[in-house]
């Protein structure tokens, strides 16, 4: 068992881990993070997607060891006191959401990118997401939903 | 007098968005009971073997094991139209991946160490792979006992001793002598192989056993009612004994349909006494445990006039069923009756045959048989098109049904079916079809433009019904219950708009109970087949009028005034030209009291419901009746580029055309084909499956597998939308939600053709398969 000390969502966390623990069962079956979903566990599908530093990651590739004394985002810190931030209110104005399985992964690859580029190209958008798959939209409304984000954002939006 | 429309038709958001982009929105994978259980399987290795023996002793030593099942125990024969499945493989497994064995521990890591240890003695049996050898084979049978499996009667005929678990016929007029005398004819064989619907939710069922025989369940499924149904006759338990709850569904394309992991779940929290236990497929079991989409074998004879006029069509659609054909039946029997394509042919032969194979089985996947065979008919359209000399898109115009024709079925082509051809002139203008792509700007690259039909009714029961149940909330809401399961389609939000449309209330007022409980929400058949916005859509306006009904009779007590001279708008009621005398719904949503405290009526509670109308079961020797409840038809055109160097294809262009009957939700409707035709182009250019000769599946992985990533979509998607209403339907709504993936492939082979001039036959149409063909082409020459 290894102690770790992390953040979630801003809040300080230390919790006892196996060394095989994933910080994706860290997240869901230890901390009731469910937003962030299982689709493939073999790093393909891009559903458990959190961010770590503001960078991307899949969680299911991630040991929870290694988190330690990390910064993680899950989907859950996204809303702001019931606040849907910028890039959530554009998944849903731009119809960028389905059975909604893939939605929390693919808008926390979004934030990844958003952090990185603000205003970045379709290009950079699709390579952004290209790791996140999704069966139902065909990819065009995600697309879209992160370029409104980036121009809501360019436009004086707080997130 | 018509009404202008202040809902229905409008781009409205759907309301579970939110919950969908926080996370809050909670799946069957979300899901966790005191106590529970969790679940791994052992698969077997082989094709085709006899069950030795199992030993299990080592797994239930393992500390946290609580349930060791085998098959042995389990004497349930299970499906949904032909009875053919067990829970766990018993006495011999019929395909490599078959659950043999499994174990429910108190963690997932405990039930996978277990399932390592359990020791299974198989003795290889011989094996059939190929669904053409198959049919003709009475030796290696998947099924020795097919002759004495339940099956739905009348409308499926497997063939005993013979692994032909349906074989549909389609008999109209006479093939053999009008292609005899046809002046031109084409004979082409096609081929789809297996594929995955990918739903990125994987199959999740969480049971937990209850005394008295009863249980609830909580699972990922389309289908809560014929889950509850199958569940009850499989046990012979009362159908209210098991609770079905279905909450979110991450995504199910027909996967989720009939049964699924719900049998093996509730057996072993029975084993666990009573102890909730949860299952979950892995992805590797999504592809090699659990059923996908059918592969196909197709052989076409298109016999023709001089003037294009197809004179004679024969198909033989050779289905490869694998070990089960609980609902690969009704796949074979639905391509059958729209195995011809949307055109006028008077002189039909078709022979559909579902045949056992030892395969991973096949279940409906979106638009279930149509891509198959529309891969096959579109593409010979095209050939024959050449054959005659003739443009593929005026061909197709001279054989489309138009009003006064028949189908193969004999169903009678009217005005309310729509217009296909209006469906192919939109795709072929927006494409500029008849002018040659501009040119590509390197010189191994060449660009070619496709164009292909597409046609689908719901496939179901005649009786295929579903029913509503509205309430009225105390501030004039109204709250729906239903259990057809809205999976991403989007349907709840059209049902919200067509209620809030027919109460004239604001959509922000109508609320859908999200999970899908049978002990709360009425029946619905199943959420498959487009039907749900079409039925729901009718069983909620009955709802509505219903209400109203309860509304208006409070108000003309409180009123003192005839109940037909009452108006209901905005939320309220009042006389016809006294807007001033108005009262609220919320004042009568439960009850109307008088100024004096007397009160009258009641909580207003209405009900509504639909139920398939007219259809007939097809005559088992001639496929002659009525299928369908309706049709919807449409066109795909694709414009494409292929770098000769590497086979690969890049798609420029895809333009859409689906005659609605009417947008209920443009946003919506859009969202859906978009989705579609990416999911078609999966099926066209890289999805399907690889066997070796041991029948041993290759690729049930996303490593070897792939599906259409952000990267892979087309340089630009059109999407054109036709409103011929359909009688009936909705608002005169008929249903679009599988339509856009079917034909996809076949637009896509078609523009392959244009742009290098050689044939393919074979899906999908990969690097390898196009660049090997070039080079054949170039040494060839």
């Amino acid at each position: 068992m290894h102690e770790i000390r992390f953040t979630v969502n801003g809040q300080a966390e230390s919790k006892r881990v196996e060394a095989t623990t994933t910080l994706l069962e860290l997240l869901r079956d230890r901390l009731a993070l469910t937003g962030t979903k299982e689709g493939c566990g073999i790093g393909e599908c891009g559903a458990c997607t959190v961010l770590m530093d503001g960078a991307p990651v899949t969680s299911c590739l991630v040991l929870a060891v290694e988190a330690d004394g990390h910064a993680i985002e899950t989907i859950e810190g996204e809303a702001v006191s019931g606040e849907l931030s910028i890039l959530q209110q554009a998944f849903i104005d731009a119809g960028a959401t389905q059975c909604g399985f893939c939605t929390p992964g693919m808008i926390m690859s979004a934030r990844g990118l958003l952090n990185r580029i603000p205003e970045p190209s379709t290009e950079e958008i699709v390579e952004a997401i290209a790791g996140n798959l999704c069966r139902c939209t065909g990819y065009e409304a995600i697309v879209e939903a992160v370029r409104i984000a980036s121009q809501r954002m360019a436009g004086g939006g707080v997130q | 007098m018509t009404r202008e429309l202040k809902v229905v038709g409008k781009p409205v958001a759907r309301a579970e968005a939110v919950d969908k982009v926080t996370g809050a929105a909670a799946y069957t994978h979300d899901l966790s009971l005191p106590g529970m259980l969790h679940t791994a399987l052992v698969l077997s290795p082989h094709a085709s073997a006899r069950i030795v023996s199992i030993d299990t002793a080592a797994a239930e030593a393992i500390p946290g094991v609580r349930v060791v099942l085998t098959g042995d125990g389990l004497c349930y024969q299970l499906g949904l139209y032909m009875q053919d499945k067990c829970i766990l493989a018993r006495g011999v497994v019929r395909y490599q991946g078959e659950a043999v064995v499994a174990i429910a521990a108190d963690t997932l890591d405990q039930a996978r160490a277990a399932c390592k240890l359990v020791q299974v003695e198989y003795e290889e049996l011989p094996s059939v792979l190929d669904p053409r050898i198959a049919k003709e084979d009475t030796t290696h049978l998947v099924h020795p006992d097919l002759h004495t499996y339940d099956h739905m009667q009348g409308v499926f005929f497997p063939k005993a001793h013979s692994n032909i678990a349906h074989h549909q016929k389609i008999r109209k007029g006479d093939f053999d002598q009008a292609f005899a005398s046809s002046e031109v004819q084409l004979t082409a064989s096609f081929y789809n192989p297996p594929v995955q619907h990918v739903p990125m939710e994987t199959h999740a069922t969480i049971a937990q056993a209850l005394p008295q025989q009863r249980a609830e369940l909580w699972t990922s499924s389309q289908s809560p009612y014929t889950v509850r149904h199958l569940m009850s006759v499989c046990f012979g338990v009362p159908h209210a004994n098991f609770r079905v709850h279905v909450p979110f569904v991450g995504g199910g394309f027909g996967g989720k349909a009939g049964l699924g992991l719900e049998p093996l779940a509730y057996v072993l929290s029975k084993a666990a006494n009573g102890r909730p236990v949860k299952v979950v497929a892995t992805r590797e079991q999504e592809f090699n445990t659990l059923p996908s989409r059918q592969g196909l074998h197709s052989t076409i004879e298109i016999g023709a006039g001089r003037d294009g006029k197809i004179t004679a069509l024969k198909s033989t659609y050779i289905w490869d069923a694998g070990a089960y054909a609980d609902y690969g039946v009704n796949i074979g029997r639905a391509a059958a009756y729209s195995g011809g394509g949307p055109y006028a042919i008077d002189n039909c032969w078709i022979d559909s045959y579902v045949v056992y194979t030892n395969k991973v089985f096949g279940t409906a996947y979106r638009g279930f048989g149509h891509l198959e065979v529309l891969w096959g008919i579109e593409r010979a359209m095209d050939q024959m098109a050449r054959k005659l000399g003739m443009d593929p898109a005026e061909f197709r115009r001279m054989n489309l049904l138009k009003e006064g024709d028949t189908t193969i079925t004999g169903e009678s082509f009217t005005s309310g079916h729509g217009k296909p051809q209006a469906c192919l002139d939109a795709v072929a203008e927006a494409i500029s079809w008849g002018i040659p792509s501009d040119p590509p700007l390197e010189p191994h690259k060449v660009r070619g433009k496709g164009l292909a039909m597409l046609h689908k009714a719901p496939a179901m029961p005649t009786y295929t019904s579903c029913a509503v149940v509205m309430k009225l909330d105390e501030d004039g809401g109204a709250d729906i219950l239903v259990s057809g399961v809205d999976y991403g389609q989007g349907t709840y939000t059209v049902l919200r708009q067509i209620a809030a449309e027919e109460l004239s209330i604001a959509i922000e007022k109508v609320h859908i109970t999200w999970e899908c409980d049978t002990a709360f929400s009425p029946y619905d058949w199943q959420t498959v087949a487009s039907r749900f916005a079409y039925m729901g859509g009718n069983a909620v306006i009955e709802a509505a009028a219903d209400c109203l009904k309860q509304i208006r009779s409070m108000a003309s007590q409180a009123l003192d005034i005839a109940p037909e001279k009452l108006i209901c708008e905005d939320g309220h009621v009042y006389p016809e030209g006294s807007p001033d005398r108005a009262i609220s719904y919320a004042k009568l949503a439960l009850g109307y009291t008088f100024e004096n405290g007397n009160s009258i009526g009641g909580p207003v509670v209405g009900h509504g419901r639909f139920i398939a109308k007219g259809l007939t079961h097809l005559d088992p020797e001639t496929g002659q009746g009525l299928p369908a409840q309706y049709w919807t038809y449409g066109a795909h055109a694709a414009e494409i580029e292929v770098d000769t160097q590497t086979g690969e294809i890049e798609v420029l262009n895809i333009v859409s055309a689906l005659d609605a009957g009417k947008v209920l939700n443009p946003k919506l409707c859009i969202g859906q084909v978009v989705g579609g035709v990416v999911q078609g182009l999966g099926s066209a250019l890289w999805e399907g499956f690889v066997f070796d000769d041991q029948g041993r599946f290759l690729n049930p992985a996303f490593v070897d597998y792939k599906i259409p990533t952000a990267k892979d979509i087309p340089h630009r998607t059109q999407q054109i939308l036709l409103e011929n209403p359909q009688p009936g339907g909705p608002y005169g709504a008929r249903g679009v939600a599988e339509h856009p993936m079917i034909s996809i492939p076949s637009a896509i082979g078609n523009a392959l053709y244009d742009a290098l001039g050689i044939e393919f036959t074979t899906l999908p149409l990969n690097y390898e398969r196009i660049l090997s063909r070039i080079r054949e082409r170039a040494d060839g020459s």
